[in-house]
């Protein structure tokens, strides 16, 4: 306990978790809607969604703050995650869809017969849980592996997950990819059997993700206290010595690259009951760029910071695209500029005393 | 276009000259279908191009019969049918019936007005109605191809009519007649020619053949064989060239972060914006040409243009953002990500987020018909002829001026140039800008075939990435190499797999690629290692 967080950062912890499974779910679910305490659903699905891209934000600090890699494909595992979780929503619609049929509605619109073999299974809830882990994992251990192996490392390294997320994108705006081209996944009605878009199923899965945060916080910080996490900041520094010093550097790296694809898997799965949509331009390159900035913004190597930048950037983001959408690209474009200039250690490093790395 | 020819038919029809077949418009007006086809027939075999008026005018829905006369009525007006006379006072609406038009009637008279065409004194009309003609002709029109055939000059409207008359000989002619069509079609290389010579060699259910003579079905085979042969030839020529063509357009788009990656290591992620402002560069400076005498010129302005204002943005932001993070790829990248958000952006604030209309000089538009069904559009030929000058220009810079010699210095050994007296600084600003300006001239040429919108460098990035990455590190071969290379695989297989999965296979590639050579192709030899 004692060497993950001082009694500072316990408290700051309890206090986060006290708001997010008390004051929150009773603001939102006990406070009459007339009251101006009232948390409405756009503020439980938007807090929800940023804590979705917290946990996207740590998963990218622990490779990229720690490790050294900075992954431009990131949103490729946070999508598979979804895209797990979503055909398990789509078969909970049953036949309530618009053509009262037993297959979703797109492939009725094309005029499938049957379910395609990646569907097999995914009506039960325990085999969905298992894919959003193990199809990123799986994914980003055989990449990772080819590449680690032939020490593919720095801006290489991010040209090509870019260019992995970017196939992946056009793969799934194919229809005979058999996930809803374009369109993706959908109009939701359930999960677990119970209707989705009700307060109380809001809160729940808002309660989750608060939940899957703080866990992923707690388990970024021992790993990254620990021996291991060491070995792997050396790695950042100063690969060849590690090398050297007789580590296989691979495994170290794979490790974390895996479990960081995973927990973008977890984020992704917990964001497309939320936010009710999962398509194929969460892929897309652009977005995955994005995530680099949260942590930059937030400041690398801090963990804490990951959560803070997510926070920042995505809240500015909502506040510009409702007030002045135009003009939220020059921002999040500055962001970059400036962040990267005069902010290389990002918000945390504003605040004195805060150790960084 | 068929308005204005009709125009030009009915002020033909108006003077007073040997009018048409009486008997044949009055069958127009009144007879029932039958005796209309034959009447529509009768007008095609007397060969007078005025009956592609009458016809046409038919086919629109404007004859309308009035008492026993045939009208052309048309808005307001009527014209006699026969004489082609303007009518003083058109008849009432009442006292008018609207000749109806069939599905039926209406092919015949599209095929029927494509014959009468056939003897205009345009080419161009010419041209079409033999297309027309060898899309479907009725054998009632052999005569009249024959007659025209007898008359053309142009060699392409000849083939087209020569590969009609053939079809049609090949159903009725004699036995003679029937051999010399085949080895007429034979010659072509229309791919609608191949179902009529498999058509003479079909095994009937009980094991004969469609065509009970042995020697035409020998004559058929070998034909058959000489159009395959043709089609494939054609097929691989119009593969190789979307090649080439998709390859200098990579390589274009590739050259300057050659330069810029390749040569001094900068990530730029922006490097498709700068292409995007060579675009819009082109649009603005075709604006100022619109309406000028010299609009067909306009590209040799809007190329340096497009250069000069692409190579200002790089060195600004090579002064102002790059500059400072000489060293660290990684938020170098991050940065120039930055940077480009808001170059789109600024775009759109400008120019509006639709995209914005290029046109090509008119020299640029049509193309090379190699064969049927085989054009090379003149666009994409001069961008292979562009890239190729473009990519001369930069070697001479690189390899015969002192600002490459510099350029090459400093990207060999930073420190010792510095030491002999290089300006190292402004070295890297002038080479950022040739970078940034060779995107400019990429978003140039690509204003001539494609869209030119904010989003359009996006589309780009991932692949000059991509080709400089294969190409590997330092050099300009290796570029060049990687652009054909990408170009022709893409190319390749998208004939076999279609676009999207040809370009999974493709990035698919390159990652196993870069496992076995981390380097790229050609990769410089030495010492360097990472630090």
């Amino acid at each position: 306990m004692t060497r993950l967080y001082g009694p500072r950062g316990w408290v700051a912890i309890g206090a986060a978790a006290l708001v997010l499974f008390a004051v929150f779910p009773l603001l939102a679910l006990a406070v009459p809607e007339t009251s101006g305490l009232h948390l409405s659903a756009y503020w439980v699905t938007l807090i929800g969604k940023i804590m979705c891209y917290a946990i996207v934000a740590l998963a990218m600090d622990l490779i990229w703050g720690y490790a050294g890699i900075l992954s431009l494909g990131h949103g490729l595992f946070f999508a598979l995650g979804g895209y797990a979780m979503g055909m398990y929503l789509m078969r909970q619609i049953g036949r309530d869809g618009q053509y009262r049929a037993d297959l979703p509605d797109f492939m009725v619109f094309l005029d499938w017969k049957e379910f395609p073999w990646q569907w097999w299974n995914t009506g039960h809830f325990w085999w969905a849980a298992l894919l959003v882990v193990a199809v990123p994992g799986l994914i980003a251990y055989v990449f990772g592996y080819f590449a680690f192996r032939s020490r593919i490392k720095g801006v290489y390294f991010s040209i090509i997950t870019q260019a992995l997320t970017f196939a992946a994108m056009l793969l799934f705006f194919r229809n005979e990819t058999g996930f809803g081209g374009n369109n993706g996944f959908t109009d939701f009605k359930r999960i677990l059997d119970i209707p989705v878009t009700t307060p109380a199923t809001r809160v729940a899965l808002f309660a989750a993700t608060g939940a899957a945060l703080i866990g992923t916080l707690l388990l970024a910080r021992w790993l990254t206290t620990s021996r291991y996490g060491r070995v792997l900041a050396a790695i950042r520094d100063a690969e060849q010595r590690v090398m050297f010093c007789g580590y296989d550097t691979v495994h170290y790296k794979l490790f974390v690259w895996t479990l960081s694809a995973i927990l973008c898997g977890i984020a992704g799965a917990l964001y497309v009951p939320q936010v009710g949509i999962i398509n194929p331009s969460e892929m897309s390159p652009a977005n995955s760029i994005e995530i680099a900035i949260w942590v930059a913004v937030g400041g690398r190597g801090t963990l804490a910071g990951a959560i803070l930048g997510a926070g920042l950037v995505n809240g500015a983001k909502s506040m510009f695209t409702q007030v002045l959408p135009e003009y939220w690209l020059y921002v999040l474009g500055l962001l970059f500029i400036l962040v990267t200039l005069f902010l290389p250690r990002g918000v945390m490093g504003l605040i004195p005393g805060s150790r960084s790395r | 276009m068929i308005k204005l020819l009709l125009m030009l038919l009915l002020a033909l029809l108006a003077r007073p000259a040997a009018a048409l077949d009486a008997a044949a418009v009055r069958e127009l007006g009144f007879g029932d279908n039958d005796a209309k086809i034959a009447a529509i027939a009768a007008l095609v075999a007397e060969g007078d191009p005025r009956a592609a008026g009458l016809l046409q005018a038919f086919a629109d829905g404007e004859l309308s019969t009035s008492g026993e006369r045939v009208l052309v009525v048309q808005g307001d007006a009527g014209f006699d049918a026969l004489s082609g006379a303007k009518l003083e006072a058109l008849p009432e609406a009442e006292a008018r019936e609207d000749v109806v038009v069939n599905n039926r009637l209406r092919r015949e008279l599209g095929i029927a007005v494509a014959a009468l065409r056939l003897v205009s004194p345009q080419r161009e009309t010419r041209l079409a109605a033999a297309r027309e003609l060898a899309g479907g002709a009725d054998q009632a029109m052999l005569p009249l191809v024959q007659k025209a055939l007898g008359k053309e000059r142009d060699a392409q409207v000849r083939r087209l009519l020569e590969l009609t008359a053939a079809t049609l000989e090949l159903k009725t002619g004699s036995r003679n007649s029937r051999i010399a069509a085949i080895r007429t079609l034979g010659e072509s290389s229309n791919p609608a020619t191949k179902p009529l010579l498999l058509g003479l060699l079909e095994k009937r259910k009980d094991g004969s053949y469609a065509e009970p003579d042995a020697e035409l079905r020998a004559e058929a085979h070998k034909s058959l064989r000489a159009l395959n042969g043709r089609l494939a030839w054609g097929d691989r020529l119009s593969l190789a060239f979307a090649g080439v063509s998709l390859g200098s357009i990579l390589m274009l788009a590739a050259l300057g972060l050659a330069i810029t990656y390749g040569l001094m290591g900068v990530i730029n992620m922006a490097h498709g914006e700068l292409i995007m402002i060579g675009a819009y560069t082109t649009y603005v400076v075709q604006g100022w040409f619109r309406n000028g005498p010299h609009f067909d010129w306009y590209l040799a302005a809007a190329a340096p243009a497009a250069f000069v204002a692409s190579a200002l943005v790089g060195m600004a932001l090579e002064r102002a953002v790059i500059r400072w993070l000489y060293g660290r790829p990684l938020e170098t990248l991050l940065a120039t990500w930055g940077i480009s958000l808001m170059l789109i952006q600024a775009v759109r604030t400008l120019f509006g987020a639709q995209n914005v209309q290029v046109e090509n000089p008119s020299w640029m538009s049509g193309g090379i018909e190699v064969m049927t069904d085989v054009v090379l559009p003149w666009s994409r030929i001069v961008i292979v002829f562009f890239a190729a000058a473009v990519l001369a220009g930069t070697w001479l810079l690189l390899v015969r001026t002192r600002l490459g010699l510099y350029v090459r210095g400093v990207t060999q050994n930073r420190a010792m140039a510095s030491c002999v007296g290089v300006p190292t600084a402004r070295v890297d600003t002038l080479a950022f800008g040739l970078g940034c300006g060779i995107a400019g001239l990429a978003g140039c040429a690509l204003s001539q075939i494609g869209n030119v919108g904010p989003d359009l460098g996006q589309g780009y990035i991932v692949d000059s990435f991509m080709v400089v990455v294969l190409g590997g590190v330092g050099q300009l071969a290796g570029t060049v190499y990687a652009a054909l290379g990408l170009g022709f695989a893409n190319k390749l297989l998208e004939s076999w797999s279609g676009a999207v999965l040809a370009k999974i296979a493709v990035l698919a590639f390159i990652i196993v690629f870069i496992q076995k050579r981390p380097q790229g192709m050609f990769a410089i030899k030495g010492r360097a290692v990472e630090a």
